[in-house]
């Protein structure tokens, strides 16, 4: 049960009542990821448009995923689960209006005309309300930047439209995304199909997804601590999202490099003894601190294979009276501080092969928001960071991306005043404020050795927010 | 032991039309109908006062009192006294492996010539005494004075005299046959019309054979009937579309129309060498080539209880070095028209192919124009020990009519086993 007070009201025999009567949103517990527990829990039904070429990359996904999948029973899927040895179960269009799925999963590359998207209706009018709580929804395509024909890339552009729409239609908790998948990526989609179909994604919902030629070789792992031997920078990790962030990290099995000012030294102390890492404590807006930053990891961890830029500060006011110094700091803090850091890291050579830079955007930066012109143009800076330095350190073998969050439930939105606060937490298809967890499971995702692939992406964790798109 | 084998063939057969459950054949006991389709065999081939090899028979639903069926079958017949006689059993693979049983002697020089076949009957059916009463009465028995038999029998309480009827159910289960033939249609995805589709075509062909005389020489009239009782030759699948489910619950798709009834009959057919056949003035059907069984665990691992012929049939074509595609006929027992779907849809999925029977390619399609082209136990019925007799008859005919070919059997059984035969001409 989500913890605001509307949702346990709402979530009572009265409250449930009134709800479905007056059409009031109801809101349901979103499942969350637990160590040790399934990646999909539940049955995954698995189709392709005729004529794809991701069939045999997901079946050998869903396979090594442990999932339990049905198929129909004629067609290039079923010889591709044959040959990933996937047992799957058989799944006839004509009957079986009682199966229950927990996972849809759509290859949409064989689309390649306006004609051929009727396979979207075909594969999900007579499944898409069969889809459990907390359910999935995937369709996997080309970009259409990576098309051979202007046919192609209209019909896979449309995909996006498709995929935003269910995800406002479907209930309960379920989400909806679409992946590309450019040619040459097709083994590098593990990762992200594990993260998109489990609980680590509960909060992701509208998303496009765009899977490139792996920045570096994907080494073997384990699925359970991916990060095992790694080093991660976060900074900002004293509290709220930071510290949620440096949870995760650990927990998939990272030595956590925790920063923040040396006024909340105290609170860092505590958060990384908790997960047996380090603290740093340092002002990222100083001259030196690229510097001091640089030489701890040298010195201390022979470099660094992770760098979350989660600090960040809001300066709210209107532009008309917004003074300067509210300006500058935030500006320097949620942007130019982490030029310089990064600067600083890659000039060094400390960033190690397949090495992860991440960003803290906000649905702010995408949409905008009135009292917000600094936050705002800081977290879409952001954004074009990782838009123009993908490429750049792509040739070096590390990935950078951000996660944009929404409506977050920490101690800065619970200082909102009440009806900002619960229009910020119903206006999404999720009817709820996602957890700091979430956004760190997103940051988890992007981390993963086997994300070599995704780069230079962007996706927000806001439970598909009706702000932006 | 003789290191050489040579071929056994099947020579003819012999059944009686089969009926349903409590209607023409009623009071007709196992014995009398198999004593029948044996006789019936005698006749045909002119074998009176003949010393067979052996007969070997069997029925499913025994009575206790029959330990020796078969020999006292054999004894009420025209062959010799002499002919000796051993009963089997394999619920509704009982016929066929008794063929295989009668045809490997032969094959490794054993015997010359044989009958082989079952019978059952599901109206005459053993009822037993429930098991608290059965211990009381045995006890009674092994008293040694009489107060001390009343005594035991003071024991028995009303509750136990009520007699304990054979229940179609699978013990370690709980399920009955149609249970969990159901579970297979679902798993599988069968439709209601498929299913359909396959009943109106074996009543269809059964039809059409009795009309062009195909049955004359292997069905005689018994008990007032000449022709199957459960035979609907106006059976279509409008018809059967109208009945309502009777296995797997809400939207069931399992009627009585695709499933067997509860029937009575028996058959027999006759096998022996080729000389055997030409001394007696016989011209050989067909060549019986190769048989295999096959055992699912459809109790811990929840395989289709039916499915067992499919994991049977691959073993036997690589051993023989066949493909599913090179045959002319198929004989697949119609137990249910979902078991029927479910193998044949198992044989064509990479699937099930891979994991379950661990080849690198589906085994394929049939040519459903060559399946149980002259009916099939849907539209015969399946008096359960009678059918392997009855379809290694009719293949061995057909083979013959054609001049040449190849014939395919499979048949599924209760408890999870299959059997199934190559014969060729």
């Amino acid at each position: 049960m989500p913890e605001d007070l509307y949702s346990q009201v709402i979530n009572s025999r009265i409250g449930g009542f009134v709800a479905g009567n007056v059409g009031l949103p109801q809101p349901v517990e979103l499942d969350r990821y637990e160590p040790g527990g399934p990646v999909i829990d539940g049955e995954v039904l698995l189709g392709a448009a005729p004529g794809g070429r991701l069939s045999g990359p997901v079946a050998r996904a869903l396979a090594g995923a442990g999932a339990v999948v049905k198929t129909e029973l004629n067609g290039e899927v079923r010889v591709a689960a044959g040959e990933a040895g996937l047992d799957a179960g058989v799944w006839n269009p004509e009957g079986g209006a009682e199966a229950r799925f927990k996972a849809l999963v759509l290859d949409a590359t064989g689309i390649s005309d306006s004609t051929d998207l009727r396979e979207l209706w075909k594969f999900f009018h007579p499944t898409i309300r069969q889809v459990e709580r907390s359910g999935r929804i995937v369709v996997l395509g080309t970009a259409p930047g990576a098309c051979g024909s202007p046919r192609q890339a209209t019909a896979q552009r449309a995909l996006e439209g498709f995929t935003r729409a269910v995800g406002k239609e479907v209930r309960k908790g379920a989400s909806s995304q679409l992946v590309y998948v450019d040619h040459g990526a097709e083994d590098a989609i593990d990762s992200t199909l594990r993260f998109l179909l489990s609980p680590r994604s509960a909060y992701v919902s509208g998303q496009v997804v765009r899977i490139a030629e792996p920045v570096a070789e994907i080494p073997r792992f384990d699925p359970e601590r991916p990060l095992q031997g790694k080093v991660a920078l976060v900074t900002g990790a004293s509290r709220g999202i930071g510290a949620a962030i440096a949870d995760v990290l650990s927990r998939d099995g990272a030595h956590v490099v925790g920063l923040d000012v040396p006024s909340l030294e105290e609170d860092l102390k505590e958060v990384v003894g908790q997960i047996g890492g380090s603290a740093l404590a340092a002002d990222i807006t100083e001259d030196e601190a690229p510097a001091r930053i640089a030489d701890h990891l040298a010195s201390e961890h022979e470099g660094v294979d992770i760098v979350v830029h989660n600090a960040g500060v809001t300066r709210d006011k209107t532009l008309g009276r917004m003074d300067a110094e509210r300006w500058d700091l935030l500006m320097d803090i949620n942007l130019s501080a982490q030029e310089r850091i990064d600067d600083g890291l890659l000039e060094r050579d400390l960033i190690r092969a397949n090495g992860r830079l991440i960003g803290v955007s906000s649905i702010s930066g995408i949409a905008g928001n009135a009292g917000q012109t600094n936050y705002s143009t800081s977290k879409a800076g952001v954004i074009g960071r990782v838009e123009s330095m993908a490429p750049i350190v792509g040739k070096a073998g590390v990935t950078i991306n951000a996660v944009a969050p929404g409506f977050i439930e920490t101690a800065m939105t619970k200082a909102m005043p009440v009806p900002t606060r619960e229009a910020g937490r119903r206006m999404n298809s999720m009817l709820q404020g996602g957890l700091p967890l979430d956004v760190a499971e997103a940051i988890a995702w992007f981390a993963g050795p086997g994300s070599a692939g995704v780069n230079g992406n962007v996706v927000r964790v806001c439970g598909q927010s009706l702000i932006g798109a | 032991m003789n290191e050489n084998t040579r071929p056994a063939y099947i020579l003819g057969g012999n059944r009686i039309p089969f009926a349903r459950s409590n209607a023409q054949y009623a009071k007709a006991s196992n014995q009398d109908m198999l004593t029948t389709v044996i006789d019936g065999i005698a006749t045909s081939h002119s074998l009176q006062g003949e010393r067979l090899g052996e007969v070997a028979a069997g029925a499913v639903l025994k009575h206790a009192r029959d330990i020796n069926l078969t020999r006292e079958a054999v004894l009420g017949t025209k062959l010799a006294p002499e002919t000796p006689a051993y009963d089997i059993g394999q619920a509704c693979g009982t016929g066929l492996e008794a063929a295989i049983l009668a045809a490997n002697k032969i094959a490794l020089g054993q015997t010359e010539s044989a009958i082989a076949g079952g019978a059952d009957t599901t109206s005459d059916a053993p009822i037993s005494l429930n098991d608290d009463l059965r211990e009381i009465l045995l006890e009674a028995n092994a008293a040694r004075s009489t107060t001390a038999r009343i005594k035991v029998l003071a024991k028995v309480r009303p509750g136990q005299i009520v007699p304990d009827f054979p229940r179609n159910a699978e013990p370690r289960t709980g399920l009955s046959m149609g249970e969990h033939t159901a579970i297979m249609a679902r798993e599988w995805g069968l439709t209601r019309e498929e299913q359909d589709e396959l009943a109106a075509a074996s009543h269809q062909n059964l039809a059409a054979a009795y009309d062009r005389g195909f049955m004359d020489d292997l069905v005689s009239p018994y008990l007032g009937l000449e022709r199957d009782g459960n035979l609907r030759p106006d059976a279509t699948v409008e018809s059967l579309a109208k009945l309502k489910p009777v296995f797997g619950g809400e939207g069931g798709t399992m009627t009585a129309g695709n499933s067997t009834p509860l029937s009575d009959g028996a058959s027999a057919v006759l096998l022996g060498t080729e000389e055997w056949a030409a001394g007696h003035g016989i011209e050989p059907l067909a060549r019986f080539v190769d048989a295999e069984v096959a055992a699912v665990d459809y109790v811990g691992k929840k395989e289709g209880l039916l499915m067992a012929p499919a994991y049977a049939v691959p073993r036997m074509l690589e051993r023989n070095g066949l493909t599913l595609q090179d045959f002319d006929l198929y004989e697949i027992h119609e137990a249910f028209a979902a078991q029927v779907l479910s193998t044949l849809k198992a044989w064509d999925d990479p699937v099930f192919c891979k994991q379950r029977l661990g080849l690198d390619a589906p085994l394929g399609e049939i040519d459903r124009a060559k399946l149980n082209v002259n009916g099939g136990s849907l539209g015969v019925g399946h008096p359960f020990a009678a059918t392997g007799g009855r379809i290694v008859a009719s293949l061995a005919k057909a083979l013959a009519e054609r001049g040449e070919g190849r014939g395919l059997i499979s048949i599924c059984a209760a408890s999870g086993q299959g059997v199934v035969a190559i014969l060729e001409r």
